[in-house]
């Protein structure tokens, strides 16, 4: 490999396995994330895709009856490690989820600064509240309005208020599941930009049902079908010269 | 086909007709008693008699001064042991769903808000009033609150329940430990209904007699001493009522239109501090 494409991994799942009581939804799944790069894990419903992206930051630990096995390695530390503190860990590995959820309560600066209120961060929050809507290209839309409800926003804006917010605790992975999948186009070009400009700072982890989303923002896809990692490429490779004859099938549409 | 349609159409008419002719039915009582009330009691009502502490029979003037301070003092020191202890079951049960534990808790919780309040007074007087040797304002307040506890619990369970889990993710995804999201995320998204139970099950406890009957008893002085028997609106209008006099039933009409008017005013306070600041909130 040659230095241009040589990078260090941020995340290496090892062996990864999840259940849910006696399903096992994600079978034995070796990946490895490189640092500051674009992920896309496609697949069609019920593949695990979402449980995988769910596993990185260990969120399965709330839902009763969820088992998570095998190693998921951050920075070369084993998150899966009872020694490792989840709530710590979730404030390295933010999260997007694929339905705008911003805080009703809250108005649109509270909830950017939700996460260092709520973690009692002390420093500058407005500095950080611009500096976080600005990077999610929300801020000219939304600066003369700090104070109102996040309801009164779009669902594309709200959908850039959620990833402003993630990026208020400074993680150094965003994971994204289906994050676009419930705006419009133009809603979905602004968040696809958007991650293009994220992933100079932040590793990206994608979950998507659009495959034309995939070909577009991210280095590297991963095929999930079944609970199993089928193929992981670059990008390009995927689409047009994949190895698998189920990745084929999938990304030309034949099923899924 | 036209004439389904006709008959669909009448069928809807006839239909909220009914719906209509039944709201007024079920309005009838309640303009009634307000109107009753009122007619009843707004000739007696002065600012003295919000102010002023009980007269004799026969004796001019005179108000219930000390029964409202008392009423509010006692529903305070109810909300004081009622509400943290309410809401905090009510929370814990929609957050741990269905353990066994929880599911005892929400049991009893049933039980207890389907008994009669005067057992609940029994209880009070037994607990607080016994070894206290004593009526008084404390126990009165205890009493309420055992009647706010259950109600409460199981308001504020449905209402965290129906904050949807989304933003219990996306709080814990921002690194805010489980505890506080329960308290600083989910129970503030459902803040505005559970301020309602609050204040219905204020109402319902500002109302009771019976359990006020043997533990706060009643003074005819003004009292601001947890330790010492108060007058309240309720055990004075009752004690009013069932007096042989002209003049204190009168007092009797008057007294419950200003335990209205205070349940009223509560009401309108919460509202007004808890209403959302928020601009473009739908």
């Amino acid at each position: 490999m040659n230095a241009a494409t040589m990078h260090t991994d941020k995340i290496e799942a090892n062996d990864l396995s999840v259940f849910f009581r006696q399903a096992q939804v994600l079978k034995r799944v070796a990946l490895k994330v490189p640092e500051k790069k674009v992920m896309a894990v496609i697949g069609p419903s019920g593949c695990g895709k979402s449980t995988f992206l769910r596993a990185l930051n260990r969120m399965h630990d709330l839902v009763p009856g969820a088992r998570v096995e095998g190693r998921i390695l951050l920075d070369g530390e084993n998150i899966n490690d009872p020694r490792v503190d989840a709530v710590a860990l979730r404030r390295r590995v933010g999260m997007v989820f694929q339905r705008p959820n911003p805080f009703p309560s809250m108005s649109i600066f509270d909830n950017v600064a939700a996460g260092l209120k709520l973690n009692r961060v002390k420093g500058n929050h407005a500095e950080v509240v611009e500096r976080c809507l600005r990077q999610a290209a929300l801020w000219d839309e939304v600066k003369d309005r700090l104070g109102h409800s996040p309801l009164s926003l779009s669902g594309g804006q709200q959908q850039r208020l959620c990833i402003a917010r993630a990026l208020a605790v400074e993680p150094e992975v965003l994971l994204m599941d289906e994050p676009a999948s419930a705006l419009d186009p133009i809603a979905t070009a602004r968040i696809e930009e958007l991650i293009h400009e994220l992933k100079a700072r932040y590793t990206i982890v994608i979950v998507t049902h659009n495959m034309q989303q995939a070909a577009r923002v991210s280095d590297q896809t991963a095929f999930f079908y079944m609970g199993e990692l089928i193929e992981v490429g670059a990008t390009e490779q995927i689409f047009t010269n994949p190895r698998e004859k189920r990745t084929e099938d999938y990304v030309t549409g034949k099923f899924g | 086909m036209n004439g389904s349609l006709l008959r669909r159409k009448a069928v809807n008419h006839l239909l909220t007709g009914l719906c209509a002719l039944m709201v007024l039915v079920a309005l009838l009582p309640l303009v009634s008693v307000l109107w009753l009330v009122i007619k009843n009691g707004a000739a007696g009502l002065s600012w003295t008699f919000f102010t002023a502490l009980p007269r004799p029979v026969g004796e001019e003037g005179g108000g219930v001064g000390n029964a409202v301070v008392g009423t509010l003092y006692i529903v305070a020191i109810a909300c004081a042991f009622g509400l943290p202890l309410g809401i905090g079951a009510g929370v814990y049960l929609a957050e741990s769903r269905n353990g066994l534990f929880a599911r005892g808790i929400r049991f009893t919780a049933e039980l207890l808000a389907g008994v009669p309040s005067i057992v609940i007074g029994i209880v009070a007087y037994g607990v607080v009033v016994v070894p206290m040797k004593r009526f008084s304002a404390l126990a009165g307040g205890v009493a309420l609150a055992l009647l706010m506890i259950p109600t409460l619990a199981r308001a504020t369970e449905d209402l965290v329940r129906l904050v949807p889990g989304s933003l219990r993710e996306a709080s814990l995804a921002l690194g805010v430990p489980q505890w506080k999201t329960s308290l600083r995320v989910v129970l503030r998204t459902a803040m505005g209904g559970i301020v309602t139970a609050v204040l219905l099950s204020i109402a319902r406890v500002a109302g009771e007699t019976a359990p006020l009957l043997f533990t706060a008893l009643n003074n005819q002085y003004w009292n601001l001493r947890p330790d010492q028997p108060t007058s309240t609106l309720t055990v004075q209008i009752f004690n009013y009522a069932i007096s042989p006099y002209e003049d204190w039933h009168a007092k009797a009409w008057s007294a419950a239109l200003v335990l209205l008017l205070v349940v009223g005013v509560l009401n309108l306070l919460a509202r007004q501090m808890t209403r959302t600041r928020l601009k473009g909130a739908r």
